[in-house]
């Protein structure tokens, strides 16, 4: 559980981060979404006790993070893949820190191999490729088999073998029960992978909402049927109170469902050849809610 | 996944695959910076130059001072066996300065302190460990210096025993001077959180200002320049005192409270400022 209560940071006269509060519950995956520059590297680093707030409270399981008897067995967290010291193994560096909290020698060996780099341990850690780091970092964040998991950006720069195996990754540590935090600025990946979303652009909240609701309240659902019979389903259609849009040799329809469709093509003997629902990308749902949080745009 | 697994609280593993919970303490704090700092190839080069420079230069001095003719007999031979270790102390300050500054540099100082969020605990820890083997290899290498420059001195009569009086303070003195000089880098290095500035700031203060206060005029030119840095430091290494200097133990004491200072500053300032 992680709580973040009216959290600010102020660089000088800039708002980094504006009066969050939220709560990150256990046994979910929750989503940190929002554009590059919206704070959220800021937020975890204020939650994890790195960057003090300029006002405001994070607590983690209840207390600030700070005074935590058993750091790693608390908060497992993967902020930037690369804050390791590259001449250091793989090995060295996992032992360093486990050391730290007490924890045996033998977890070492059992993180390297469940992020499945054991075989590179004894490397040095500055040769590592992109994915190698990421893993590495996952790797840490387990040593304590933490009730708690941060990860900012993690599936940044990795092949899509790694990014599938990092989204079944934080899906199977939420069903264990854990809180999994993670942020992304891509919709797209945390439709496949949050069960909750907090949203953030510019330091501010834009939302706190499950995913189910998100999408249910951004995507505007879209019939397409291809049909030989296309004017007189369209007419029909339009009885049912659909919108119509002809585009190509397909018809596109509002207001409808597919099932709708279905029924009165075959309630009326008509011929479809396809049939398909359509939903809104959750990319422009959540461009629209960040358009005016946006820190550095492109001109049109 | 789904929504009614919200607010199941997470259970421990108590099978026998469990994680034991370990605590973040000082020991095991301790323990973690001492696998750091030898995983670095840096420290082993660090500590083959600290012996080779000093050591070698040690030798070399005294080996001119007996090849010169007409010889002369050196003021304070245990001083001429030890001359390496000006050079030996630029070695020591670069280790210490790193061994923090690097943290910083490479980052990785934000994944220690999510180890070890008590920013003290971190900091000290990772202090007495660099004070430890700084004192050991400091202590060594005096040792090794003084044997071989008393070898060479030897050859024309000109050495002094380790029972001489003061002789033996004078050369454990050398390895207090080299573990004083690694924690001036690490207080510094700690302090301006760059490499760079650390040893730059640090080789100022100890080799390059020291010098300079000389010719501050008056009684406060004269004050400052005993009790600068290694202006003090270094009176523990003279078996032959110089006039109008601290004492031996005085001056190491004084050299000490500079670095206890820079470190306790550095210390406030990390438990402030954002990592």
């Amino acid at each position: 559980m992680i709580e973040a209560n009216g959290l600010t940071k102020r660089y000088g006269s800039k708002l980094a981060v504006d009066d969050l509060s939220f709560t990150v519950r256990p046994g979910t995956v929750t989503g940190f979404l929002g554009p590059n520059g919206a704070g959220k590297s800021t937020t975890m680093r204020m939650i994890l006790g790195l960057d003090r707030p300029s006002s405001g409270s994070a607590l983690v399981n209840g207390k600030p993070f700070t005074t935590s008897q058993s750091p790693l067995h608390e908060v497992g967290a993967l902020l930037d893949a690369k804050n390791v010291h590259g001449g250091r193994s793989a090995y060295n560096h996992l032992l360093s820190l486990a050391q730290s909290n007490g924890i045996p020698k033998q977890r070492v060996s059992e993180v390297l191999e469940m992020v499945g780099i054991e075989a590179v341990a004894g490397k040095r850690i500055g040769g590592f490729s992109l994915g190698m780091f990421q893993r590495l970092g996952i790797a840490a964040a387990m040593l304590g088999d933490p009730e708690v998991l941060i990860f900012d950006e993690p599936v940044n720069g990795l092949d899509p073998e790694g990014i599938l195996w990092i989204r079944n990754f934080m899906k199977s540590l939420a069903a264990e029960g854990r809180t999994v935090f993670v942020s992304s600025h891509l919709m797209s990946e945390m439709a496949l992978t949050a069960d909750h979303l907090i949203v953030v652009g510019l330091g501010r909240l834009l939302a706190d909402v499950s995913m189910s609701e998100f999408i249910q309240r951004n995507s505007t659902q879209r019939v397409r049927v291809r049909s030989p019979h296309g004017d007189e389903l369209a007419r029909l259609a339009a009885g049912r109170g659909a919108e119509i849009t002809k585009l190509g040799g397909y018809l596109e329809l509002q207001g409808i469902s597919s099932d709708q469709v279905g029924d009165l093509a075959a309630e009326h003997r008509l011929t479809i050849h396809e049939l398909f629902e359509e939903r809104a990308s959750l990319e422009s749902a959540f461009m629209e809610m960040t358009r005016d949080s946006v820190e550095y745009e492109a001109a049109a | 996944m789904s929504a009614n697994t919200i607010g199941e609280r997470y259970q421990k593993r108590t099978d026998a695959t469990a994680v034991p919970v370990g605590k973040a303490s000082f020991t095991a704090a301790l323990r973690s910076e001492w696998t750091k700092l030898w995983s670095l190839r840096s420290t082993y080069w660090s500590l083959l130059a600290l012996v080779v420079l000093t050591v070698g230069l040690s030798a070399i001095i005294s080996a001119a001072t007996v090849t010169t003719t007409p010889i002369v007999a050196p003021e304070d031979p245990t001083v001429v066996s030890l001359a390496g270790l000006d050079t030996g102390l630029l070695v020591m300050i670069v280790l210490g300065a790193m061994f923090i500054s690097t943290e910083y540099g490479t980052s990785s100082i934000r994944t220690s302190l999510v180890a070890v969020p008590r920013r003290l605990t971190f900091l000290g820890a990772k202090a007495l460990v660099m004070a430890v083997v700084s004192l050991v290899a400091g202590t060594l290498t005096s040792f090794a210096a003084f044997f071989t420059g008393q070898m060479i001195l030897s050859t024309e009569q000109l050495n002094v025993q380790l029972s001489d009086p003061n002789v033996l303070r004078a050369v454990v003195g050398g390895g207090l001077i080299l573990a004083g000089s690694a924690m001036f880098g690490f207080a510094l290095g700690a302090l301006l959180r760059s490499t760079a500035a650390g040893i730059s700031v640090a080789v100022g203060a100890l080799v390059v200002l020291p010098q300079l206060t000389r010719i501050i005029p008056g009684n406060w030119g004269e004050i400052i320049q005993k009790y600068f840095t290694s202006n003090a430091g270094q009176q523990i290494v003279r078996v032959v005192p110089f006039d109008g200097q601290l004492g031996p133990w005085t001056g190491y004491i004084v050299f000490t409270l500079w670095w206890i200072v820079l470190l306790a500053v550095a210390a406030i300032l990390m438990k402030r400022r954002d990592a």
